[in-house]
């Protein structure tokens, strides 16, 4: 394909919303004019140092922002290649990076009024923050949850309903994240006056994706800043979990433009990329679903095909509109990692650093374990540790003594 | 270009009556049944049909809606198969109109172009298209428009008055006047509310206006198209539909029927309404 490359990688979207061919605003009149507004609260909010002071102070003080940024020394000895890094996105209040973004979505419900809080969860992760955010905030809070993920995801679904969330599990189509966010999407064009969708990935429509990374990016600032401190320089390279991508966008987006810095996605490859899996950008090609054109999983009518991953995080049949973008223009490269590759990588950082991942981000260490034995001993590494495993204990328990037995 | 939904508003105005729009889902519960519904349609009284394409993540649809277009899609629907229906309806009827109505995602991927000129081929006159909003005109509603195909608008209760001009200003064949915020089969619509929403869009359009989401009954249909130029009933005949199928979820000797003597009643309804004061 011909490509030209841009200036920036940093400066789209454009006014529509658009990153090269992707993203947009595919929605239902209904949703159109409420958008809108969501759009110049926004753009309103960004121009607002009042928004920012608040936010910083909630950053510090009830998510305990900066995450630390970590040297995995017997990780990086065990691997003999790259320093390893990580990003501990894991230790935010309520365990994971989702906290970020839904902290500045719910203060821009505030500023527009909105009481009634809906979010759309797979692991649960972005139900529970969002929940944790209500409960601060004095909000009614609904969770949409997929059936099958309100199975695998017990204690999530009892830390939500126990921050006073109502959770909702999805009956219909696969009963996974993709249903849950259709479920979502219903309940607001039904209560569209009152009701402020807290999307949890850097997807849907315009300004979705956007706001999202922004709320994201402080991951890769502040892995800036504190790289500079630690080793003086930037770091060689950056690998993060994808399901709609939000935590990797939160540490990509900022050095999208460094350019010596390699850049890795990885998607959930399930049972292989030839069987049933999660690898929009590996396995899918552009449509339109959820409000944006992005890679996704269908068969050649354009039906959207079920996705699989051990993860419910992952287990989602697209991915962002801006990360399809990147791939297209080749800055980012997007790799994939299987379900059996992932469950290794979370026993091996569990017992080498003493840190049970979230079965999202150990798809990252996956692939940490590949790339870094191929890197010299100078070469600086960060990986995303988006989430920690306490979710997927029971879970991973059970599998690991299915397969001992 | 006049299409046979101009065609159609203009001898209905004449006639003094609202127009019935049925909506059923192509190839539900299987392709050889729905066409013989589609076939039963016009002689129970429809006077334009909307045809659903069947897609797997129908955002803006209830659970019967949603239902229907897997069964469509079980039973082997595709949008190609959906083209080759309207083809089988009009070898025997070439004036009743019919509208594709669904979601964007099966015809990017059918490829845009193509699908204009075998829609168009097919006899289809017009599209309504739920994700694709006047943001995103020039994906399908404007080569739709140079095709010759009418793409209908989604107007809703959140569309005020200074939007209303961007919502219309691609519109053609008619207006959609969704009656309710909410998914299909949800709510029901309220009559009085509806004829201002109607006097309100006609203000911005010479347009006809039809009013759908939430009308299940020949009352309800007549009190609706009282107020508007057409009522819309989607899910009450796909509840009919389901509820002749076998208990595998397949066609009985009743479904067809089913269909029509519902379409015959609310068709009664609608004819019984005094068309709205133009």
């Amino acid at each position: 394909m011909n490509v030209v490359k841009p200036n920036s990688y940093r400066s789209g979207p454009d006014e529509r919303g658009h990153f090269g061919i992707f993203g947009g605003r595919f929605v239902a009149e209904t949703l159109m004019p409420l958008i809108l507004d969501l759009e110049k609260a926004y753009t309103d909010a960004k121009a607002d140092p009042a928004f920012q002071i608040e936010m910083n102070g909630y950053l510090k003080n009830y998510v305990g922002r900066p995450s630390p940024l970590y040297f995995a020394e017997r990780l990086t000895e065990h691997l003999g290649g790259a320093k390893i890094y990580l990003k501990r996105e894991e230790l935010n209040h309520t365990g994971s990076h989702k906290v970020n973004n839904v902290l500045g979505q719910i203060m821009l419900a505030r500023r527009m009024g909105k009481k009634r809080i809906i979010a759309e969860t797979g692991a649960g992760q972005h139900g529970v923050a969002t929940a944790t955010l209500c409960a601060r905030f004095g909000l009614e809070c609904i969770v949409y949850m997929g059936a099958v993920d309100v199975e695998r995801q017990q204690p999530n679904v009892i830390r939500m309903e126990m921050l006073g969330a109502t959770v909702v599990p999805v009956q219909s189509g696969t009963r996974t994240l993709k249903d849950a966010m259709n479920e979502a999407l219903r309940d607001w064009v039904t209560n569209v006056h009152n009701t402020f969708y807290c999307i949890g990935t850097v997807a849907g429509p315009h300004p979705y994706p956007t706001l999202v990374r922004d709320f994201q990016s402080i991951i890769g600032n502040e892995t800036k800043v504190q790289m500079q401190e630690i080793e003086g320089r930037l770091p060689d390279s950056l690998v993060a979990c994808i399901g709609g991508g939000s935590n990797a966008m939160g540490l990509f987006h900022p050095f999208l433009d460094d350019s010596s810095v390699e850049i890795f996605g990885v998607e959930a490859a399930g049972h292989g990329l030839t069987q049933l899996h999660a690898a929009s950008i590996a396995g899918g090609r552009p449509g339109v679903l959820h409000g944006n054109r992005t890679y996704l999983l269908m068969d050649a009518d354009g039906q959207i095909q079920d996705a699989h991953s051990i993860s419910a995080g992952l287990d989602y049949p697209g991915i962002g509109p801006e990360h399809s973008w990147l791939h297209e223009i080749g800055r980012v490269n997007y790799l994939s990692a299987t379900d059996d590759e992932a469950l290794a990588a979370f026993q091996l950082l569990s017992k080498l650093e003493g840190i049970i991942p979230a079965l999202e981000p150990a798809h990252a260490i996956a692939k940490v374990m590949e790339l870094g034995p191929k890197r010299t001993k100078d070469h600086l590494m960060v990986v995303n540790l988006s989430g920690r495993g306490d979710k997927d204990v029971p879970q991973v328990g059970d599998i690991l003594r299915g397969k001992s037995k | 270009m006049t299409t046979r939904i101009d065609t159609r508003f203009a001898e209905l105005k004449k006639a003094g009556r609202s127009a019935f729009v049925t909506f059923v889902m192509a190839g539900d519960p299987d392709p050889a049944t729905s066409l013989e519904i589609i076939k039963a349609l016009p002689k129970a009284g429809a006077d334009v049909i909307e045809l659903g394409m069947p897609f797997t993540d129908p955002m803006a649809d209830g659970p019967s809606i949603q239902a229907a277009g897997l069964r469509a899609l079980k039973a082997g629907m595709t949008l190609k198969k959906t083209l080759d229906l309207v083809r089988g309806f009009r070898k025997d009827d070439n004036t009743t109109p019919i509208v594709l109505m669904g979601y964007y995602n099966p015809i990017y991927i059918y490829g845009v172009d193509k699908f204009l000129v075998d829609a168009k081929a097919a006899g289809i006159d017009g599209l309504i298209i739920v994700d694709l909003p006047p943001e995103e005109d020039d994906e399908l509603c404007l080569p739709a428009m140079k095709a010759g195909l009418n793409f209908i608008r989604l107007a809703t209760p959140t569309t005020d008055d200074k939007r209303l001009p961007a919502v219309l200003a691609n519109t053609s064949g008619f207006v959609y006047y969704v009656a309710i915020t909410g998914i299909t089969g949800a709510a029901a619509a309220d009559a009085s509310a509806v004829g201002e929403a109607v006097i309100r869009i006609k203000r911005h359009t010479k347009l006809p206006v039809c009013v759908g989401f939430g009308i299940r009954t020949p009352e309800n249909a007549r009190a609706i198209a009282s107020h508007a130029n057409g009522a819309v009933v989607g899910t009450a005949l796909v509840d009919a539909l389901k509820n002749s199928l076998d208990a595998d979820g397949r066609a009985t000797g009743k479904t067809v029927n089913a269909v029509a003597e519902l379409t015959a009643a609310l068709a009664q309804g609608v004819k019984g309404a005094q068309q709205a004061a133009e």
